[in-house]
């Protein structure tokens, strides 16, 4: 007994000691705070006040506080902190960058449990679309720069029941196959244009059996099999023109149409052809980023992917982005577009977020209404790695030759289409079209079944 | 009836336990339910370019020790969030009040349940052990609209908003709330085992129902309260959704596993960090455990052999 009285004493002891340190921490660190406030009102006062001019229309909320509560987290992260410093300074308004992994979820708790975010950035418009009764309309002000600086198709997937809500924030394209130069230039293999070639070089490859011709990964965790929604929306945009495919997405085609089931039919070419992938059922557990090393370290020759995958295999795999000119460099990557049914059709499937605001905080308001300028994009894309559909984004700030093409892609597009799984009922688009893809690959079930079953969960 | 049976049958448990087919096929269990921490425990102290290009198992052939991950998970912080290690405190300031709230509430109210004639006793205790079917997470938005916005009926405020959104205090409460109904069990469980005739001597001897339960009762139910302080210490530790929604967002008093749920990135690249990251927040549990592991069991039994 005595000795459990001592330990107790001995976790008491602990408690209060820990006790003591926090309030340590929370004394010293509010000093801070209050320091640096002070120190950067003065500095904002002296020397860097002809850069705050631009920030004229976002003044007079000085000590208001903005929350973000976004799915972007480290490390991109650290870079749209970076990009609005400035702003926060020159306004005093305080951004919090609030990242969480469980955002979906997380967001309903907190709109419904009364402590919802000022801002929240919207990975899916189907998303926006469950929290229309949430979010606030858009400002008079969002509107008309929304308007002025993106295409028509853009609000419209801010856009809920008429109300405009949402401003577009980050792009993505992701009719991409990424490809190695130097493993092309090697084997002496032609870039295809359109998709038969693209079938038939898949043959070669496989015929010539060096190199394994696709790498696929349909892993993502909690999220797995979005990759596979991708190349069956990649597909559709290339048999059918953008009518069809907004049909299908909005559900006045249904998902186990015909139209769709040829859809299916072309992907299972690649994806459930073991010349092509290697062992099918393990597409389900790869991810998707293990799937790109293999372009990495050549031990296969393509891989269908976003253009955000450049940033992940630089970082993970040691790669090099390159120009596909590059024939020489060891483990450099490049892309080239995903081809369409002929030479001259080129759509492009891409995604994106949007930001939404859910408080009456004004200081909210600006932000959103910063974040949609053409000066906050140029600065955020000068940083690096990302970029956006605003027109106003000129190419020049983006370094990256893979990011620079999408930026082209996005801003001249004939036909551009959002990821029909983002814009599907999130029951279907996160959910069932996701499980799906999943099972298609894992159980090998049947191209029709597959569809039947995300026809049954479709909200008709 | 009980002083004969329950030898015997311990005697066979005991025999059958202690077999050399029972151990081999315990410890076949033990491994192989341990292989997936070894690991993750072995992943941990490979370098981030082995992690990415070999599975763990290949540390064997070609052994590269690097603690590059712990460094980079206990002291490099990012501009979002602060290193691993201020988590950690967070992770202790919730725990420890969400542990003894819940032990001292419980011993009274079981004390109570358990020593206390009065009507509706036995109803009032089987609500309680039936509030345990109840998913917390039914009670999640309910409670944190309480603690955001208080309680009104029509214009009549039952609890005012007392402001404590973005503090300690609604994480303390709601662990507090969820983890009663098995302490009040487990615990009333123990506590009415206690010899009548123990409590009655006491009682002669002119003990209050204070005294009684300071000097006699308390004393007596360490056991329990070890073990169930050790099933809350862990609960609450390695809580995620708790702390999550309760946190309000708020970095400040975000628990370690927050921090360490995220640590993947926003595609999951960071996975290498995660490894070790676990490895930190396994630390506690595990001293906890270990210091109070022979309460463990025998709490455990507690009340589970009533003749």
């Amino acid at each position: 007994m005595s000795t459990l009285r001592r330990r107790l004493v001995a976790v008491g002891a602990i408690a209060i000691a820990s006790s003591l340190v926090l309030a340590g921490c929370a004394t010293s660190s509010d000093e801070a705070d209050s320091g640096s406030t002070s120190s950067s009102g003065g500095s904002s006062g002296g020397d860097s006040s002809a850069n705050c001019d631009a920030y004229a229309d976002y003044m007079g909320m000085e000590g208001s506080e903005v929350e973000i509560y976004t799915t972007i987290i480290d490390p991109e992260a650290s870079t749209f902190i970076e990009s609005y410093a400035e702003f926060e300074e020159c306004t005093g308004i305080t951004i919090t960058w609030n990242g969480t992994q469980e955002f979906e979820a997380q967001l309903a708790v907190r709109t419904e449990g009364g402590t919802a975010p000022d801002l929240a950035v919207f990975p899916q418009p189907g998303l926006l679309k469950v929290f229309k009764d949430s979010l606030k309309p858009a400002t008079a002000e969002l509107e008309a720069s929304v308007d002025a600086n993106y295409t028509p198709d853009w609000k419209l997937y801010g856009t809920a029941d008429g109300t405009f809500f949402a401003a577009p924030l980050g792009a993505n394209v992701k009719s991409f196959v990424w490809y190695s130069p130097k493993t092309f230039a090697d084997n002496g293999w032609d870039i295809p244009t359109t998709w038969a070639e693209l079938l038939a070089l898949s043959d070669q490859i496989a015929a010539e059996g060096n190199v394994q011709p696709w790498c696929v990964g349909f892993g993502s965790g909690a999220a797995t099999g979005w990759a596979g929604t991708d190349w069956m929306e990649d597909i559709m945009l290339r048999l059918y023109d953008g009518a069809t495919y907004d049909a299908w997405t909005t559900g006045e085609l249904p998902f186990n149409d015909p139209k769709v089931k040829a859809v299916i039919d072309e992907a299972a070419k690649v994806i459930k052809n073991p010349d092509y992938v290697g062992d099918v059922a393990s597409i389900a557990t790869t991810t998707f980023q293990e799937a790109g090393f293999g372009i990495v370290d050549g031990s296969c020759a393509m891989h269908r992917q976003a253009s955000f995958l450049g940033g992940i295999l630089v970082g993970d795999a040691g790669a090099t982005i390159v120009n596909p000119e590059d024939t020489d460099v060891e483990g450099g990557i490049t892309t080239f577009y995903f081809p369409g049914v002929s030479e001259d059709s080129k759509p492009a499937l891409g995604g994106g977020e949007f930001v939404g605001r859910l408080t009456d905080n004004d200081a909210a308001a600006a932000v959103q209404l910063y974040l949609a300028s053409a000066d906050w994009n140029n600065k955020k894309a000068a940083i690096g790695g990302w970029f956006s559909a605003h027109k106003g984004l000129d190419t020049a700030n983006v370094g990256d030759p893979v990011n620079k093409v999408a930026v082209e892609i996005l801003q001249n597009a004939t036909l551009f289409r959002f990821d029909g799984s983002d814009v599907m009922p999130a029951g279907v688009g996160a959910g069932s079209f996701w499980t799906e893809m999943t099972a298609w690959v894992a159980e090998d079930k049947d191209n029709q079944a597959v569809l039947d079953a995300i026809y049954a969960t479709w909200p008709y | 009836m009980t002083a004969l049976s329950l030898p015997k049958a311990r005697r066979k448990a005991k025999n059958i336990f202690s077999s050399p087919f029972a151990s081999a096929f315990a410890w076949l269990i033990a491994i192989f339910w341990t292989i997936p921490t070894f690991g993750l425990l072995v992943s941990s102290i490979r370098p981030e370019a082995d992690i990415n290009s070999s599975g763990w198992w290949v540390f064997f052939s070609e052994p590269n020790v690097s603690l590059d991950n712990y460094a980079a998970v206990l002291f490099e912080g990012t501009t979002t969030n602060p290193p691993l290690f201020q988590f950690f405190f967070n992770s202790l300031a919730v725990t420890i009040p969400a542990v003894i709230f819940p032990i001292t509430l419980a011993v009274f109210a079981a004390y109570g349940l358990a020593w206390f004639e009065f009507k509706g006793r036995d109803f009032l205790f089987f609500t309680i052990f039936g509030l345990q079917v109840v998913p917390l997470q039914l009670a999640l938005i309910p409670l944190l609209q309480l603690f955001s916005q208080g309680l009104k009926i029509g214009d009549f405020t039952i609890i005012p908003d007392l402001e404590i959104t973005g503090t300690y205090i609604p994480i303390w409460i709601a662990h507090t709330i969820f983890g009663l109904p098995l302490a009040i069990f487990l615990l009333h469980n123990f506590l009415s085992q206690i010899p009548r005739e123990l409590v009655e001597a006491a009682r002669v001897d002119g003990a209050g129902w204070f005294k009684l339960f300071s000097k006699i009762i308390l004393p007596l139910s360490v056991p329990a309260i070890a073990s169930f302080a050790i099933f809350q210490f862990l609960w609450v530790w390695n809580d995620l959704l708790v702390g999550l929604t309760f946190g309000a967002g708020t970095k400040d008093i975000a628990p370690m596993t927050v921090r360490i749920a995220e640590m993947v990135g926003t595609r999951g690249s960071g996975w290498e960090v995660l490894t070790a990251g676990a490895f930190v927040s396994m630390v506690v549990p595990l001293i906890v455990f270990f210091a109070l592991q022979r309460y463990f069991v025998r709490g455990l039994l507690a009340g589970s052999v009533k003749g």
